[in-house]
């Protein structure tokens, strides 16, 4: 069946199977979820392989199909419209390969927590919704996609809707992606202002037929791109919208394999290299992209530095590689920034499964301080960890080289101020480095400081290693694509998304050295940050007092607390103050008891009428009458009113 | 010759005066001959302007308000022997079981 | 100069008012139903004033001779006697004058209005003579007629059914 003809059908089966666990999961066995959740996700899988197929042998042309109308309103048309192309075939397969990968991993880690089958409802419905995203040919299904995948993220965090500091996670995940929401529909609406419709197609086709703007100039496009940008912030995480991704490592660690580091966030990125072509047309609002983008990522970075729960540690790594990513889209290399989308999807979800399987072995335990000595205890683990510290440190041949490495050289080479966000960039991959060996030291090295006793580490069951092995192996491979670049050969990668973004920087002979050294600086940032981890975590470890710089780092730089007085409190004040007490209470509840005690006043005048005395009686008749005969003769008494004789 | 106008306000006055008999007298028998004041100041004017448009239609009205005049006496009085052989008092003010 | 006509006019004229006047002044219903007699009277000159003399007669036979004669028998038979001075209505003692000058006023000035054209009644009797009154009586008002007969038929007898004494 040709699957492209049937583009739903990839969202279909896990909104099926979603609904299927949902409805009568409670009532089956763990064996039946599984096969109903595995089954939606690996046959959607095995579906996108060969719409892939279908679309590679048919000469890569661009698919779009237009399913049925959803949206008609006079002349704006928003349809249930689908579209292949190189980008989506990339965003395609990262978020069913992994999320399928990441879905087998769960029945191993979800196996002795409650709300089994509510938690791959959730999952399946998020890999709808995600999906929809993904294939959707107009912002509108994407902004369908982009809120059902902010709910369902919501829905995954509190979880453990029970404890509070879940409950209250999720609350904060959903109502700070809101506000990110709301830009992004400020944008959607001055898009459709300005073209007429929100189809991709359309939108791009005539926007292309624009001057671009010019630097420092806010006209209609660069307003529009910062306020899709608004959007992106909140979904990707990035300053100053970034605080619910730390928060939401209260949700089971699958969860924030699959939605906080793969998947979810890097919607945001998708959506921004997907109007590539806006963009290129609002030079300013770049810009802001890519300042934003690497201050995110080295903000993120010093977080990262001192934490001691394992799970925030790589949550501020997700931060600071999306300011990467945005860092990349921002300075024109859109190519690049959704290479390292896909690598850092690889070797993200990697990490954050190793760090669920040693929470696994570690019974419930997230506190590195409590850990050491793992690496003889829980092998499998302990080596796919590693690959993926070596990946996202930056080593080559490991997948983020290759990835990390382009976004750098593009900020080089890019215009005011490039060598800035180059410095800026490098800086940050030391401290990513510095962190993340310092993660692999306090975890799996030194001497152990549990207790024994207490907790009785063991290796994780094959259902949760072996997604983890596929993971390294693609950390370690996944890059390869571009490899070739770096002896002279193509940028096979590069050339695969071209259709899309258009050919990037051609590389003549002299930025091709320029390349090589600066991945040698790359390379050996990597190495410092290995060498200091290395020296400050050795033996013995003891968790020091925290004042000062590392007061400030531990705790975020305070903007949580920030945020706090300075947005909620006021907020709360208001609607409690004014909204609920004035305009609820007061005004609303007043006209409504206002009516009623206007009426039972009403009564309360009028009864004195029915006084029961005749002559009181005789005198409202004659009342009426002078009312009626006033009435009728009106016409021949008012001239009289107003004096003389007509 | 008298104005027509002349006859009119004199029914209006005697209309008025029927009102102030029928609001401020208490006993019920002379409240309804105050309604009979008020019938035949009707039937004046009724007459004067029958006579003053020159056709007799008005006078059959005034002939047919004396009749229903005389029914309504009639079937009135009785309903007042009644209510004062009930309520014992002709006081019109006594008739007020609705009074809470 | 002033006729005789108008002369008569004001003294039947006065009188009604004074009956009227003294309807409203007596305290014993018999006394106010003597009263009405006197208006009743006067208004019966003053139809024959105005030529209408079918009219005047039937109202001294009819209000005269039977209303106000029923009346008094009914005032007599319940044995009224003079009115209480109980007051329980504030309405009526505040109100009632206003109103009934209002009421008054409205009708007055709308008739005066709309009568300032009218010519004066005549005198002849010419077209109010039975004759004429009977002719339209009984053909372009015969259906009312034959109802009012009805009318009366049932007065009768409701007046009977109601002034039985209980068996």
């Amino acid at each position: 069946m040709p699957i492209l003809e049937n583009l739903w059908i990839i969202p279909l089966l896990p909104l099926l199977g979603s609904a299927i666990n949902g409805l009568f999961g409670a009532k089956w066995s763990k064996a039946i979820v599984n096969s109903v959740a595995l089954g939606s996700t690996g046959v959607s899988f095995l579906c996108a392989v060969e719409a892939v197929r279908e679309f590679l042998s048919g000469g890569s042309q661009p698919f779009r199909k237009e399913f049925f109308d959803w949206i008609v309103a006079g002349s704006f048309r928003a349809g249930f419209d689908l579209q292949l192309d190189q980008l989506t075939v990339v965003m395609l397969l990262v978020v069913t390969g992994v999320g399928f990968l990441i879905h087998i991993y769960s029945t191993g880690y979800m196996a002795h927590e409650e709300g089994y089958y509510r938690f791959f409802s959730y999952l399946n419905l998020f890999m709808f919704f995600m999906l929809i995203l993904v294939l959707a040919a107009n912002y509108v299904l994407l902004f369908v996609g982009w809120e059902g995948v902010g709910l369902c993220s919501y829905l995954l965090i509190g979880l453990y809707f029970l404890k509070k500091s879940a409950a209250d996670a999720g609350k904060k995940a959903f109502i700070v992606n809101r506000i990110g929401d709301f830009g992004f529909m400020l944008g959607m609406f001055l898009l459709f202002r300005s073209f007429g419709s929100l189809d991709f197609q359309t939108v791009f086709a005539k926007a292309a037929t624009w001057q671009p703007e010019a630097m420092g100039q806010f006209g209609t496009m660069t307003v529009a791109c910062l306020l899709l940008f608004v959007g992106a912030t909140g979904k990707s995480a990035q300053l100053p919208l970034y605080v619910w991704l730390p928060d939401a490592m209260e949700g089971p660690t699958p969860v924030s394999a699959l939605i906080h580091a793969a998947t979810m966030v890097t919607a945001g990125v998708y959506m921004v290299a997907r109007s590539h072509v806006l963009f290129t047309h609002a030079p300013t609002a770049m810009y802001v992209v890519a300042i934003v983008g690497c201050a995110t990522a080295f903000f993120a970075a010093t977080i990262g530095l001192v934490q001691s729960d394992i799970k925030k540690v790589l949550a501020y790594s997700t931060v600071s590689q999306l300011g990467y990513m945005f860092l990349a889209c921002g300075v024109g290399a859109f190519g690049a920034g959704v290479f390292h989308l896909m690598t850092h999807a690889f070797f993200k979800a990697l990490l954050f499964l190793s760090a669920g399987s040693v929470i696994h072995a570690m019974g419930g335990e997230q506190d590195m301080w409590n850990m050491g000595g793992l690496s003889k205890k829980i092998k499998v683990t302990f080596v796919c960890m590693l690959f993926g510290t070596i990946a996202i440190a930056g080593f080559p041949p490991f997948a983020a080289f290759f990835s990390k490495d382009s976004i750098l050289f593009a900020a080089y080479n890019s215009e005011n101020g490039g060598k800035v966000l180059y410095g800026v960039g490098l800086l940050a991959a030391v401290l990513t480095s510095f962190y993340m060996f310092r993660l692999i030291r306090l975890t799996f090295y030194g001497e152990k400081r549990y207790d024994e006793h207490k907790v009785h580490v063991h290796e994780s069951p094959g259902n949760m290693t072996w997604p983890l092995m596929i993971l390294a192996f693609l950390s370690l491979t996944g890059g390869w694509f571009a490899a070739p670049a770096l002896w002279g050969g193509k940028d096979y990668f590069s050339e695969f998304l071209s259709p899309v973004f258009g050919s990037g920087e051609s590389a003549g002979a002299e930025s091709a050295s320029l390349e090589h050294i600066l991945s040698g600086v790359a390379v050996a940032a990597a190495f410092a940050g290995l060498i200091v981890a290395l020296r400050m975590y050795g033996k013995t470890v003891k968790r020091g007092t925290s004042e000062g710089v590392h007061k400030l780092l531990y705790n975020k730089y305070y903007v949580d607390e920030l945020y706090a007085a300075a947005i909620v409190r006021p907020l709360v004040w208001l609607s409690t103050n004014v909204l609920w007490k004035v305009v609820d209470a007061g005004m609303i509840d007043g006209a409504v008891n206002g009516v009623a005690d206007g009426a039972a006043a009403v009564g309360d005048t009028v009864r004195h009428t029915q006084s029961g005395n005749t002559r009181s009686y005789a005198v409202w008749v004659v009342v009426g009458a002078i009312v009626v005969l006033g009435i009728v003769f009106w016409p021949i008494l008012h001239p009289a009113l107003f004096g003389g004789v007509r | 010759m008298v104005p027509t106008n002349y006859y009119v306000i004199l029914s209006a006055i005697l209309f008025g005066l029927g009102v102030l008999a029928f609001v401020f007298k208490r006993n019920i028998i002379t409240i309804f001959m105050a309604i009979e004041l008020m019938l035949n100041a009707v039937n004046l004017a009724f007459v004067a302007f029958s006579q003053a448009l020159g056709k007799a239609d008005g006078e059959v009205f005034v002939l047919f308000v004396i009749l229903v005049a005389a029914a309504e006496a009639a079937v009135g009085l009785g309903i007042i022997i009644l209510t004062a052989r009930n309520r014992r008092s002709l006081n019109v003010e006594n008739v007020n079981l609705l009074k809470l | 100069m002033i006729s005789g006509v108008l002369v008569i006019f004001f003294v039947l004229a006065a009188l009604a008012v004074f009956g009227a006047v003294s309807l409203i002044l007596q305290s014993h219903p018999i006394h106010s139903a003597l009263s009405l007699i006197l208006v009743m009277v006067s208004l019966a000159g003053l139809y024959l004033l105005m030529g209408a003399e079918f009219i005047a007669a039937v109202q001294i036979i009819v209000y005269g001779g039977a209303v106000m004669v029923l009346f008094t028998f009914v005032i007599m038979l319940l044995n009224a006697g003079v009115e209480e001075r109980t007051n329980f209505s504030k309405l009526a003692t505040f109100g009632g004058v206003p109103l009934a000058l209002a009421l008054g006023g409205i009708i007055a000035a709308a008739i005066w209005r709309s009568s300032g054209h009218l010519p004066p009644p005549a005198a002849s009797g010419a077209m109010s003579s039975t004759r004429e009154l009977s002719m339209l009586l009984f053909s372009t008002f015969v259906y009312p007629f034959e109802l009012t007969s009805f009318l009366i038929l049932v007065a009768i007898l409701g007046a009977i059914v109601l002034a039985q004494r209980e068996n």
